[in-house]
């Protein structure tokens, strides 16, 4: 049995991984390098963050600390937890949408798109950060004691909140499993390997990369949004540049190409992170640095991708017999 | 692939069994055995190390200093270090990992308000106790937090007392864009309506900025008596070089800084910056033979080059007045140390520090340095004795609409 304090941080892995299962349909399948998760983490995340903080029915307690006296208008539907929930999702879908139609539709890929993700989160945080008043600036949202009808001081109540988590991530796996199964999956794949060769066939690769755009950021969302019950804050720190590298990193080491890879790559990362930084507090940042190196050189697709190099690595050998 | 993702998931569960069994809680405890364990988190990678690594090494030097007295109730005292890593949910993480796992009676750590924002309901939660070193915004006194560092009116309110006093009419105000320079400009802004100064400018720019040319030039144009500087971190190197190469010096365009101590006047050089004014309430060149020995054995353990600054002297000031508050309850039992702490009074290097057990803030006095060429700060006004701390500025009439 894990004591309450490591079940909260497998939780917290667990939100990761299921935003990986999300990159890994964007990146692996659809090879759109998304360095910008953190935008959509964060939407879900401050939509649940803002309902949470409206349970007890005060005035937020950083408005006050503001300046800011009455409850913005931004603010007041959050209240409603059905609105609050919806939001969860519709927000990062809408904004990944409304972008990826956009952005692929001018046939941006490659490097471009992941720079201009990456911009996206620093923009997002910049502006988080300077309507103090309205997002709680750097702080974020922090100190909430419920959710739905849980109460977070419990441990009782926090185990029901890990297995919730739990399954989300388990049905998340389960549907994008499905989605990459599907002809869709298929034509996804195809893109990534010969988009020109695909609009010629006569389908809109904008419109198929935007949907697997789309439900990667809706992952991202729902994860944000269990992120904060679990982790008990969110702050621009959790959706910046270093973050949303960091929910890719994990996805690198496990294997993009594989849905189990990236689940495994993400829980065995942040794993990793916390163990590496209990023990070693001065140096841990050079180990997970050494690590992550390593993977890339001697494993580029990832500890998943091993048994396929090693295939490869055996057939080329046996190849090289034959020859001789 | 199925093979391949069947022993990835078999490896899984065993990995995340194996850490269970490896962090067995039932290990430790707080004053069990010979040692008493206590905690020590601040950020040791990331933007905020350069400045929170200090505080932890000052800290340190305290236990030692604890321990060969004879630690607390006989016992010795066992730091764990923890890393926040500049980033606010893992100090909450660690925190949390301190209580549980360690079992430590006390933590010491902290140093930006997001950190401290984010370890406080983990301390509340717990029933725990937080020592935080650092002066900050005031508008909160949690029950489970001590805070060794100046409130507003032990800083910023004596600073501007100061302005006023020296004739200054305009200010203009420069801060990093998060909590802190925010809710001390509001005060500022409270500060100056009510005693018929004109705030001249406003300006935040991100943490981490090294961009200040269109701000000097702000300046130029407002011409303010004085500017106030809520600068963090590397942003203050910037500042005070472009301002320098843009012809400013501390005649024409003076600063009072919150945020610059000795440890980020060596980073700025000295040349840069002297001159120029600062508000803390401690510094290296403060009088005092418990000041003189406290700077001798930093260097002696640390260098003879490192400087002492008022956040370490703070973090230092923490570890010995929780002792001595463990002492006198006979306990580490948070309730009784809490209950203890009320009142003990110590000589420590900025002076005479006493803990108010209402709000469980310090008695500090304020003081005003000049920043010397040779990175030093000589201290040119302070407010006599230590003034009670009032972090919601309740006994200030023009303070009313703050909080």
């Amino acid at each position: 049995m894990l004591s309450p304090f490591r079940l909260d941080l497998l939780g917290k892995y667990l939100c990761y991984a299921i935003v990986a299962v999300g990159i890994s349909l964007a990146w692996g399948r659809g090879g759109m390098l998304t360095l910008g998760q953190g935008v959509f983490f964060g939407l879900g995340g401050y939509a649940m963050g803002m309902h949470l903080k409206l349970q007890d029915g005060e005035l937020p307690d950083f408005m006050s600390w503001s300046g800011v006296e009455e409850l913005p208008l931004l603010w007041k539907p959050f209240a409603n937890p059905v609105f609050a929930l919806a939001m969860v999702i519709v927000l990062p879908v809408l904004v990944a949408t409304l972008l990826g139609l956009l952005v692929f539709r001018q046939r941006v890929r490659g490097a471009y798109f992941a720079v201009l993700s990456q911009a996206l989160a620093a923009a997002f945080v910049i502006l988080l950060i300077g309507q103090q008043g309205l997002t709680g600036g750097t702080n974020g949202l922090t100190n909430f004691q419920y959710f739905f009808g849980l109460d977070l001081y419990e441990d009782a109540d926090r185990r029901i909140l890990y297995l919730v988590t739990a399954l989300i991530l388990g049905a998340s796996y389960l549907s994008v499993r499905q989605l990459v199964r599907s002809r869709y999956g298929q034509l996804l794949v195809a893109i990534r390997d010969g988009e020109d060769r695909v609009r010629f066939l006569g389908y809109d690769p904008a419109l198929v990369k935007t949907v697997a755009f789309a439900v990667s950021a809706g992952l991202a969302g729902i994860a944000g949004a269990l992120f904060v019950p679990l982790v008990g804050l969110l702050s621009p720190a959790n959706l910046g540049i270093v973050a949303s590298l960091e929910l890719l990193v994990g996805v690198a080491i496990g294997g993009r190409y594989s849905l189990a890879g990236a689940v495994a790559g993400a829980l065995l990362f942040n794993y990793a992170k916390t163990i590496f930084s209990e023990q070693w507090p001065d140096g841990w940042l050079y180990v997970q640095g050494a690590l992550f190196v390593a993977v890339m050189v001697w494993a580029p697709r990832g500890l998943a991708g091993l048994s396929h190099q090693f295939r490869d690595a055996l057939s080329s050998r046996r190849k090289v017999e034959v020859q001789a | 692939m199925s093979p391949v993702r069947r022993t990835l998931i078999t490896l899984l569960a065993a990995g995340l069994l194996a850490g269970g069994c490896a962090n067995d809680p039932s290990e430790g405890g707080g004053s069990g055995g010979n040692t008493i364990k206590v905690g020590i988190l601040h950020s040791l990678s990331g933007t905020m190390a350069i400045s929170e690594v200090t505080v932890r090494d000052s800290e340190l030097l305290a236990i030692d200093e604890v321990n060969a007295a004879g630690g607390v109730l006989g016992k010795k005292l066992e730091p764990v270090v923890e890393d926040g890593a500049s980033d606010w949910p893992t100090f909450a993480e660690k925190a949390q990992k301190l209580i549980n796992e360690d079992k430590v009676a006390t933590t010491f750590g902290g140093w930006t308000s997001a950190s401290r924002k984010a370890m406080l309901p983990v301390f509340e939660r717990n029933k725990a106790l937080l020592w935080y070193p650092v002066q900050y915004e005031g508008l909160e006194s949690s029950p489970y937090i001590f805070y060794t560092g100046a409130t507003t009116n032990q800083q910023i309110v004596p600073a501007l007392d100061y302005l006023k006093q020296q004739g200054k009419k305009s200010v203009f105000l420069v801060g990093s864009d998060y909590v802190f320079p925010r809710t001390a400009n509001k005060i500022i802004k409270a500060y100056a309506a009510a005693n018929g100064m004109t705030i001249s400018g406003e300006e935040y720019t991100p943490l981490g900025t090294t961009e200040y040319s269109t701000i000097v030039n702000k300046l130029g144009q407002a011409k303010p008596d004085v500017v106030f500087n809520t600068l963090n971190g590397d942003s203050n190197v910037a500042f005070f070089k472009q301002l320098r190469s843009a012809g400013f010096t501390a005649q024409t365009m003076p600063t009072v800084s919150v945020s610059v101590a000795e440890e980020e006047v060596t980073g700025i050089g000295p040349a840069n910056v002297a001159g120029h004014l600062v508000a803390w309430n401690y510094y290296q060149t403060t009088e005092g033979t418990t000041n003189s020995t406290f700077v001798k054995a930093y260097k002696a353990k640390y260098g003879a080059d490192k400087v002492t600054s008022d956040p370490m002297e703070a973090g230092y000031n923490a570890v010995k007045l929780w002792a001595a508050a463990a002492a006198k309850a006979g306990s580490v039992d948070v309730d009784a140390v809490k209950k203890a702490a009320g009142g003990i009074s110590l000589d420590l290097p900025e002076g005479k520090v006493t803990i108010d057990g209402e709000n469980q803030h310090v008695y500090k006095t304020a003081r005003i340095g000049l920043i010397q060429p040779d990175g030093q700060i000589k201290e040119v006004w302070n407010s006599g004795a230590p003034i009670k701390p009032d972090p919601y500025l309740k006994g200030y009439a023009w303070a009313a609409g703050l909080s």
